[in-house]
């Protein structure tokens, strides 16, 4: 297991390397920093001085990869590769275009991204699934069909749809709960059940027909007609039988998703006012501040490749028959 | 090989497709004439022209091959994935006519020798909705009103100062007196109504005239097999969803002249015009995505599946590093560097139109990027099987080159999972375009569509009154559009996909 966990982390690394390269690629090899210097200080009345100044101000009046006027070891050092694109390994994000520390912006604002994402994807989880074994306890009845037809009818509703029209019935409607806003500690809730309600929602109908899927696909198999054959209850079939073995590709899709609650939602977070990792990115797009858009870049992979790992392991948990070596 | 492709082109069959390619690309070159005008062709117009093409050339090819085009029965006889494409038809229709660009002759400058071309450049859309489109309002106003949203200053006769709700400009201009509103807006309802019941009888009469020459048999027999059913194709449904859009539509239409049906936006344009604008910018999103992703998908899948060894290795490696960055960030540090691309080389673009047209583009090559991944590791899976199968082995032994068996044998047997991602793709990727516009990373703000214009709609639910129609209008396409879609996809998903066939 350990030399197996070390392989997979050993084999990562050419993956972040590859998300490095190309993220260096896009913003340094595309467009010069000059580009990107006359894009924020405004294309058109700009003078040489005021792009060498916003340059050098965050560091990017170096070369790209091999500085030539600098001794030993710093030729390599002291460019532009090594200090934006190199030092994203040791998690240093540095700083931002507007001079913030990224690291530490990362370090306060992933709480309350994973006070909303953890909710959602836990309570969502269960919400789906027991839709889901709902609809699949009514095979084949008018239950099922509508219920599918519901499904079908919400995946085809935008998300942004389901946060308006939320914040406007719950919020201006109603008046049952601020709009927006955020607080820390504990009184975060009454800010928080909004969105989560409505994160929840707007995934039921592909979340739910995804695992109905899955759950039609155990029932046909032998050990439930077995079960079925031994006259235990359809209810004890169901949960005893079909949900276990069904877990095994439901974690596939969701084990992997766990590391990257810490990101948050772009969509939620800057809607609903929540100063997590989601809006953090939203702004850094509006303002065009590519320092952190490349930071989130990587961390995103990071907690995807991680998110991977934890789903092999997880496959030993619950499946028996999956050994890792 | 040559030879071979040579031998099967030569055969009326195949002569009678070039020949319709032909006639349909003359005309597209040919059509300007008609109008006195000179053709624009925007990159995404020539992109949607070579993926028509394709189709037909697809469909041709499927329909001599009776093993693919088996499943296509099963499609065929789905009442509800019928019904489906024929709202899709609908939207397809709109969408082709509003990619069909041309600049009308300037006729103010008639005495020049030279035939001048106005700078606006219109689509057959256009042209069509020119009577809604030309009347702009000041700002909002709810649909059929004649009255505008805002208040104004008038002076009466006396000199006193006063506000009120001004009369729209073109809205029920007709009316001798307000109060034959009500009535005036039942009564060409009712005329919109009777247009849309006389074109849709005549499309069912139509459509019983052929049935009844393909089969020889008596209309009451067609009518009484088309209402049960048992006719090859589930033509009743088929006919009765047309007839709906179509008196739907022609009310629409209809009441669109004295009208603004749907309301008018912040600046006073027509939602209902803009609404029909979103269908290309919609459609586009989600088929030239596909297709810009398909050609590599299929060409690194199929060759990481068949090759093995180094170059598995190799394309496993560019789509897992491509597959571990979240879509979203992808889409997002992409688009943010080709905006500042594009800002600092505005010199490459004539126009406007020009420039919003490569960003979009763009944005179809980098959500490309992020569906991508997964067909291709699909495709690479099912690759692995075939190339160990007998018929594999057998041409392999025979000689054949790799090349040849990847072409005649491979490719053509994974086709139904490139159909079954590539329709799954298109309704999540219309959706997208949405969510991306709120983001600030979609389509350019110049070019109409669905989401830019939910993301201004959100603002006007804050306004009292609350301005609610264009985020209604720009909703209910959509849904429209991505339902149709999202039913359809699933029929063919459960004809395809041999795993769904026992379940159900």
């Amino acid at each position: 297991m350990f030399a197996y966990i070390s392989r997979r982390i050993l084999y990562a690394i050419p993956i972040l390397i590859g998300v490095n390269l190309l993220t260096f690629a896009l913003y340094f090899l595309v467009n010069s920093p000059d580009d990107m210097a006359r894009m924020h200080l405004g294309a058109k009345y700009v003078t040489q001085q005021g792009v060498d100044k916003w340059k050098s101000e965050r560091g990017y009046d170096k070369p790209l990869f091999y500085n030539d006027s600098q001794n030993s070891y710093k030729k390599l050092t002291d460019t532009i590769f090594y200090n934006k694109s190199v030092k994203l390994f040791v998690l240093d994000f540095g700083n931002s275009d507007n001079g913030r520390n990224i690291g530490g912006d990362i370090g306060q604002r992933m709480w309350p991204s994973l006070a909303y994402a953890l909710p959602v994807f836990v309570l969502g989880m269960i919400v789906y699934i027991s839709f889901a074994l709902l609809l699949v306890f009514f095979k084949a009845t008018y239950v099922d069909l509508w219920g599918v037809v519901l499904c079908v009818v919400m995946m085809s509703i935008s998300g942004i749809i389901y946060i308006i029209a939320g914040q406007y019935l719950v919020g201006k409607v109603l008046l049952l709960v601020p709009i927006s806003g955020y607080e820390p500690g504990l009184t975060a809730y009454k800010f928080l059940i909004l969105p989560v309600v409505i994160g929840i929602i707007s995934g039921l109908g592909s979340s739910s027909r995804w695992y109905r899927s899955i759950f039609l696909e155990e029932i046909n198999r032998d050990y439930v007609r077995t079960a079925r054959a031994k006259g235990l209850s359809e209810i004890r079939v169901l949960f005893a039988h079909v949900l276990k073995n069904a877990m095994i590709p439901i974690l596939t899709g969701a084990v992997v998703a766990i590391p990257l609650l810490f990101m948050g939602s772009l969509l939620m977070e800057s809607f609903f006012g929540i100063p997590g990792l989601g809006s953090y990115t939203i702004d850094a797009i509006r303002s065009q501040d590519f320092a952190i858009v490349r930071a989130m870049v990587f961390l995103g992979s990071i907690l995807y490749i991680l998110g991977l790992v934890l789903t092999d392991i997880s496959y030993t948990l619950v499946d028996p028959r999956v050994r890792l070596n | 090989m040559a030879n071979d492709l040579l031998k099967v082109l030569t055969q009326p069959y195949w002569i009678k497709v070039f020949v319709i390619l032909v006639a349909l690309s003359s005309l597209y070159a040919g059509y300007p004439l008609i109008f006195d005008s000179k053709a624009e062709y925007l990159t995404t117009d020539l992109l949607i022209y070579f993926l028509v093409c394709c189709l037909i050339v697809f469909i041709s090819y499927i329909r001599q091959q009776p093993h693919l085009s088996g499943p296509w029965k099963n499609v065929f006889k789905n009442k509800i994935a019928m019904s489906s494409a024929v709202v899709l038809c609908f939207f397809i229709i709109v969408g082709l006519m509003d990619s069909v660009h041309f600049r009308k002759a300037d006729i103010s400058n008639s005495n020049l020798t030279e035939t001048h071309y106005s700078t606006n450049m219109l689509s057959l859309l256009d042209v069509s909705l020119d009577y809604i489109s030309r009347n702009s309002e000041k700002t909002y106003s709810a649909p059929f009103a004649i009255f505008s949203y805002a208040k104004e200053n008038f002076t009466n006769d006396e000199g006193v100062k006063y506000r009120a709700y001004p009369r729209l400009k073109h809205a029920g201009v007709h009316l001798a007196s307000e109060d034959d509103y009500l009535s005036d807006v039942i009564s060409k309802s009712i005329s919109g109504l009777g247009i849309g019941v006389v074109i849709s009888m005549a499309l069912i009469g139509i459509t019983l005239v052929l049935l009844k020459r393909s089969r020889a048999s008596s209309y009451l027999a067609i009518i009484a097999a088309l209402i049960k059913n048992k006719l090859d194709l589930p033509w009743g449904i088929m006919l009765l969803t047309s007839a709906i859009i179509i008196i739907f539509s022609s009310c629409l239409f209809y009441a669109s002249a004295f009208y603004h049906v749907m309301g008018t936006d912040k600046v006073g344009q027509d939602v209902f015009y803009l609404t029909l604008k979103s269908i290309r910018t919609g459609l586009v999103i989600g088929t030239l995505t596909t297709l810009i992703m398909l050609p590599f998908a299929i060409a690194l899948g199929v060759m990481a599946g068949y090759y093995k060894g180094l170059v598995d290795d190799v394309i496993q490696y560019i789509y897992t590093t491509l597959n571990s960055i979240p879509g979203i960030l992808l889409i997002v540090a992409v688009m943010l560097s080709i905006d500042v691309y594009i800002e600092n080389h505005s010199a490459f673009f004539e126009t406007a139109i020009e420039r919003a047209d490569i960003k979009l583009l763009a944005l179809c090559g980098v959500l490309g990027i992020t569906s991508w991944t997964g067909l291709c590791r699909l495709l690479r899976g099912e690759v692995f099987k075939l190339r160990e199968l007998e018929y594999i082995q057998a041409a392999r032994s025979l000689g054949v080159s790799d090349t040849k068996i990847i072409i005649s044998h491979i490719v053509p047997n994974v086709m139904h999972i490139v159909l079954i991602v590539v329709v799954l793709d298109f309704s999540g990727l219309v959706l997208a375009e949405a969510v991306l516009a709120y983001i600030g990373v979609g389509v350019d703000s110049s070019i109409i569509s669905w989401g830019n214009m939910i993301n201004s709609a959100r603002l006007e639910l804050a306004r009292e009154p609350v301005v609610w129609w264009s985020l209604i209008s720009a909703f209910s396409f959509m849904f429209a559009l991505v339902l149709a879609a999202n039913l359809f996809s699933d029929a063919i998903r459960d004809a395809f996909d041999p795993r769904m066939q026992g379940i159900k």
